[in-house]
């Protein structure tokens, strides 16, 4: 449940924020991390970005769920 | 990356000679359950080296009368219910959330915000979100009861169920049947208490605390540290999640807790009540309190099952061990909520460790 997103702004106004996460852009809440600005990455959990995250960890974070879609997809098709 | 495994195992390895008998390690989060199991930690580790699941998963520590209170409300044709998609398949009295969403007033949800803007939209409905979850998730509540309260949202209102882990840590180390060691901390809920909050259980318990992030490297890195410290006779707090986790955390969402919810002796499943663990809204957002509101109870009620989930989550006993598990008790017809939970330790057992037909 505790399971979050890194994801960078490329939308701000205010606290309301579009972010985007491999390609897939959705609403984000940044409340919870008043200093941030456009094009920072953070991790957004349950709607909010809880975090900000470099980089590197990002791009580890999102190399694992591609490897996971993947892996799924194979899956699928094995499967029939 | 291999280089990095064979420096771990040597530590860990290590650590198994000087101690000279098993080592219990325990994981107190969910998403580190589950990305265990999944990435096949378990079985390079030392035939001594042994990882516990505790009670990590918010759904699983969910007690059962708080999952009934959910119940009652979704049976009010007045009321909408709100819920993360974690929990609508546990099964309480007369059934589960799932099967209520066929009257059409159970909504999944994301966030809170969703919750709040479904009371916004519907202004002849009472919305009830069901605010479950740890320190990561308590801060998003939070910013909603704040908002409501701001903007007369009176339609809106929560099942505080949070808990907060450092309370539910001290309580597993209090029961004399405990084998923990150490523990390997979660790396979200740290992100917002900071890992300095750890420093009791490591200080006054003795016990290893180190943060990890949920890649397989993270993890197994972590371990390696516990096991460093422990062959040193060495209990300290440490982060392997530099990238994320700072020592204070997030300052602002620990005011948005604070300022909106009090701590409270509560229930836990399998460890009962546990003083000052979990979150209650403070007095003057005592209206949004859907507890008080509809008058729900929050007492414990007997589990007529056979259930054994308390003790899984207790570290006391692995799920094969649970006479239901397998037999009654799969992810297709869950008995308890640690089969339920995706991030469930029976779950994860039934998933990874089951052995496959031929």
């Amino acid at each position: 449940m505790c399971l979050a997103i890194p994801a960078r702004i490329v939308e701000l106004e205010g606290d309301s924020a579009v972010v985007d996460a491999m390609g897939n852009h959705f609403h984000a809440r940044t409340t919870l991390l008043p200093n941030v600005k456009l094009g920072d990455l953070v991790l957004v959990h349950a709607g909010f970005a809880i975090s900000k995250v470099d980089e590197e960890e990002a791009k580890k974070t999102w190399q694992l769920i591609a490897e996971i879609d993947e892996f799924r997809n194979t899956q699928n098709k094995v499967s029939g | 990356m291999l280089e990095q495994i064979l420096k771990a195992q040597k530590q860990m390895d290590a650590a198994c000679k000087a101690i000279g008998r098993q080592i219990n390690i325990m994981e107190v989060c969910g998403t580190h359950t589950v990305a265990i199991f999944r990435n096949g930690i378990r079985p390079i580790l030392p035939a001594k080296l042994k990882l516990l699941s505790g009670p990590g998963c918010p759904v699983c520590v969910t007690d059962q009368s708080y999952i009934d209170a959910v119940l009652e409300v979704a049976q009010r044709s007045d009321c909408i219910v709100a819920t993360y998609g974690d929990m609508i398949r546990v099964p309480g009295k007369g059934g589960s959330l799932e099967t209520r969403q066929f009257s059409g007033n159970v909504n999944v949800v994301l966030s809170s915000e969703d919750a709040l803007r479904l009371a916004k939209e519907n202004p002849d409905k009472q919305v009830v979100f069901v605010a479950v979850g740890f320190e990561t998730t308590a801060p998003a509540t939070a910013v909603v009861v704040k908002e409501a309260a701001e903007k007369s949202i009176n339609n809106f209102s929560i099942l505080s169920g949070h808990k907060l882990v450092i309370p539910a840590m001290k309580a597993l180390l209090s029961d004399e049947r405990n084998k923990i060691d150490a523990f390997l901390c979660p790396g979200h809920v740290s992100a917002i208490t900071g890992y300095g909050v750890f420093t009791v259980i490591a200080e006054q318990y003795k016990r290893p605390c180190v943060v990890a992030g949920f890649e397989p490297m993270q993890i197994i890195e972590g371990l390696a540290e516990i096991c460093s410290m422990l062959s040193r006779n060495q209990s300290a707090v440490k982060s392997v999640y530099s990238a994320v986790v700072t020592k204070e955390g997030n300052t602002t969402a620990q005011k948005m807790i604070a300022e909106c919810f009090e701590p409270a002796d509560g229930y836990w499943r399998g460890l009962g009540k546990i003083p000052a663990s979990t979150l209650k809204l403070r007095p003057e957002y005592s209206k949004f309190d859907a507890f008080k509101k509809f008058g729900l109870s929050k007492e414990p009620v007997e589990n007529k099952t056979g259930c054994r989930c308390g003790e899984v989550l207790c570290g006391l006993i692995t799920p094969p061990e649970c006479h239901l598990y397998g037999r009654i008790c799969t992810t297709q017809t869950p008995v308890g909520p640690c089969m339920v939970s995706s991030e469930g330790t029976c779950a994860a057992y039934y998933k990874y460790q089951r052995p496959r037909r031929k």
